[in-house]
């Protein structure tokens, strides 16, 4: 290998282009694509009939969960630049990734979230101002996960996927017809768990789906530096179905994510859906997407934005007017204010209220160290009478 | 009361939970048709099937991972590791979700997943086959640690494991798989977390735990006929630590000696030091001692006699002690 291929402290986008272009054609799988970017729908033998039940009132809907969790997301990046949250991860340009998806699971099918997946969350039923409990800093969780079928966001990369499998693993024990979706990265495929996740997985022939948000940068790093090939191109290594879908296409993924849950929950295994897609934001709101990738190619991917290619067809094929987007945009506002009431009510919890849960079963240690905080804390209180009383 | 060894006490404890709790399930390499490596699970997946004895891939991050999911069905899955050295690539399952579930989910979950690992030194193994990790996991809040030094320990400790609702590391002493013993099946004797005084005594107090308990007992008799009565507590329980029973020892002798087979920096024996100078400062006529492993990688087997805590160096700290 000659030092012209030896890895440098920065990615040239020029370069990773070049690289990505002079792989064998042959070998990159085709992508998925119902709705065209000019809005327009395509026939696919395989997926169309997946997509064949999608209705003017489901299109429509499908428009209005990926609008309304956008708005939800811009009101998130706005608490947080004002200070009411840690920090947050933003999913824009994700949704059509995220609602295409959940929107084809049922009510007993059992999601594995990363941080971002606010748009399942969204269809999954989960009040979203539960989502940002954990970025307020006021809770590590923030709902209880088998109300909707919605784990917690699990923040060390990856570890979810085996715990979806291992879910997987107990609905065949159950006899149960669930399917289990580990919601995963282009970064976080590079770690160790997922791979474990795929190998675990085949050898059960678990019903699984792996659902790997190609969102192209993993922080700073660019997708090429996780791997060599397209992701989806992988699951033939493992012995299950792989699937690479425009994730930008609401349309496409919600056929192609029908399709992989049909296959698990007929016994047939596990499938990896590659949603290729782009974050138009940081990663979070911690980092500063300029020092690492070009405006440019923002501007490339802002062109196949997932609400705009939708309402192109809803508007083209008169299933939506003006008197539609209109109703969702007052929705969505009133959604932001509700949402922003109900973080700005968010208070912190009491200390002591962090000794519970530690264990299920009493412990003595925390028994002690709590007995201790509260004499400690009194000891305050107590001070506190005095000086008043002087 | 049946006479057997402590690997086959802990079979005989897992077919009692297994047929006990039909959520019961073993997961780990090599643990079907082979039975284990040290043949712990043998017979069980001929007895109750390859859904509930589950040779997994080799992986333990994975069986760590899906025993967790498992868990959120239900399940109350046994996983074991194969050796202590081993469990390191499931190190972040462990400590990251494992142990902390339960808080984040503000009590909505719990994952109680039990991690049986072969532990400890003393069988002329190679690297990574010989090491004392429980000071690592003891540190994380959310788990549970044990670790039984008889057969009837053995036999009860691994089902009280699997009952527990919070997640358990079942230290197993592997030195000491051969050691016989009797087991009354009828009646455990006392809770798995709990330690225990197996010797009486009145002049020092000695606290070890799993492979080491047998020393400790060695070194007592020693002492005994140097006209020295030392008591002698079995831990039993690493996380959490009893450390009632050691107190109240430590009041009756003033002097107290923790050994363990791990490094002595930063070990068990370290907190146990702390926490009875804090309780029973004024009881103790000597500053507490550890007697434990070096700071050093475990070494090779033809040397590993010297690094072991042995009776000699027990009764080297003793007289340390009463010097005082």
């Amino acid at each position: 290998m000659g030092a012209e291929h030896l890895p440098t402290s920065e990615f040239d986008i020029e370069e990773l282009e070049q690289s990505m272009t002079s792989s064998d054609p042959a070998d990159a799988p085709e992508m998925v694509q119902l709705l065209a970017s000019d809005g327009t729908l395509r026939e696919d033998v395989q997926y169309g009939p997946y997509a064949a039940h999608l209705d003017g009132e489901a299109l429509r809907g499908l428009y209005r969960d990926m609008f309304l969790v956008r708005r939800f997301d811009q009101e998130a990046v706005a608490l947080q630049r004002q200070g009411q949250l840690v920090m947050w991860p933003p999913l824009l340009g994700q949704e059509a990734a995220q609602i295409g998806s959940g929107t084809a699971l049922q009510a007993n099918d059992y999601v594995f979230p990363t941080y971002r997946e606010h748009g399942v969350a969204l269809t999954r039923g989960l009040e979203l101002s539960a989502l940002l409990k954990l970025f307020r800093g006021v809770s590590s969780g923030g709902w209880d996960p088998r109300e909707k079928n919605f784990h917690l966001y699990t923040l060390v990369l990856a570890a979810q996927t085996l715990h979806a499998v291992g879910y997987a693993m107990g609905l065949q024990r159950d006899g149960e017809d669930g399917v289990s979706v580990a919601y995963f990265g282009d970064g976080a495929s590079s770690e160790g768990d997922v791979h474990e996740s795929m190998v675990f997985a085949a050898s059960n022939q678990s019903p699984v789906v792996f659902f790997c948000q190609n969102n192209h940068w993993a922080i700073s790093v660019p997708t090429e530096v996780q791997s060599r090939i397209p992701l989806s191109n992988r699951a033939s290594g493992y012995g299950f179905p792989g699937i690479r879908v425009d994730g930008n296409d609401v349309v496409a993924v919600h056929a192609v994510t029908r399709w992989a849950l049909e296959h698990a929950r007929s016994g047939l295994g596990p499938v990896l859906i590659e949603a290729f897609t782009y974050r138009m934001s940081a990663h979070t709101t911690a980092d500063d997407p300029t020092k690492y990738r070009l405006s440019a190619e923002e501007d490339a991917w802002r062109d196949k934005d997932p609400l705009k290619r939708l309402e192109r067809y809803l508007r083209s094929s008169n299933t939506a007017d003006d008197s539609f987007f209109e109703e969702v945009t007052v929705q969505g506002d009133e959604m932001a204010a509700k949402v922003r009431a109900e973080v700005l009510a968010m208070t912190g919890p009491e200390m002591v209220q962090s000794f519970n849960n530690v264990y299920a079963d009493p412990h003595p240690l925390v028994a002690e160290e709590l007995a201790w905080h509260l004499e400690y804390e009194a000891g305050f209180a107590d001070a506190d009478e005095a000086g008043e009383s002087n | 009361m049946a006479n057997m060894t402590i690997a086959k006490a802990i079979t005989a404890g897992l077919r009692e939970t297994m047929k006990n709790n039909p959520k019961t399930m073993l997961m780990g390499e090599d643990i079907g048709a082979l039975g284990g490596v040290y043949r712990v699970t043998e017979g069980l997946q001929a007895e109750f099937g390859k859904t509930r004895v589950v040779d997994t891939p080799l992986a333990e991050s994975g069986i760590i991972g899906t025993a967790i999911g498992l868990a959120f069905r239900g399940y109350r899955p046994v996983c074991e590791i194969q050796f202590d050295g081993f469990v390191f690539p499931g190190f972040n399952q462990i400590t990251t979700q494992l142990a902390k579930i339960h808080a984040r989910s503000s009590g909505d979950l719990s994952a109680p997943v039990v991690i049986r690992i072969p532990y400890g030194g003393g069988i002329g193994s190679i690297e990574h086959h010989s090491e004392s990790p429980e000071a690592l996991f003891a540190h994380t809040a959310g788990l549970r640690i044990i670790t039984p030094s008889n057969p009837h320990d053995a036999y009860w400790m691994i089902q009280q494991a699997v009952e527990s609702n919070d997640p358990v590391i079942v230290f197993e002493p592997k030195r000491r798989y051969w050691l016989k013993g009797e087991v009354d099946t009828e009646s455990p004797g006392q809770d798995a977390f709990s330690a225990k005084v197996v010797r009486e005594g009145t002049d020092a107090t000695i606290v070890a735990y799993g492979p080491l308990v047998p020393v400790a007992l060695a070194a007592a008799q020693a002492a005994e006929e140097d006209g020295n009565s030392v008591e002698v507590i079995d831990l039993r329980s690493i996380s959490p630590i009893d450390f009632d029973t050691i107190t109240t020892s430590v009041h009756k002798t003033g002097h107290l000696i923790v050994t363990h087979e791990a490094p002595t920096f930063g070990g068990v024996g370290g907190e146990i030091a702390a926490r009875i100078s804090e309780r029973a400062f004024l009881s103790l006529e000597a500053p507490v001692l550890r007697v434990g492993g070096f700071h050093m990688p475990y070494p090779v087997a033809k040397v590993e006699e010297h690094y072991l805590p042995d009776i000699d160096r027990l009764l080297e700290a003793l007289d340390r002690s009463l010097a005082y």
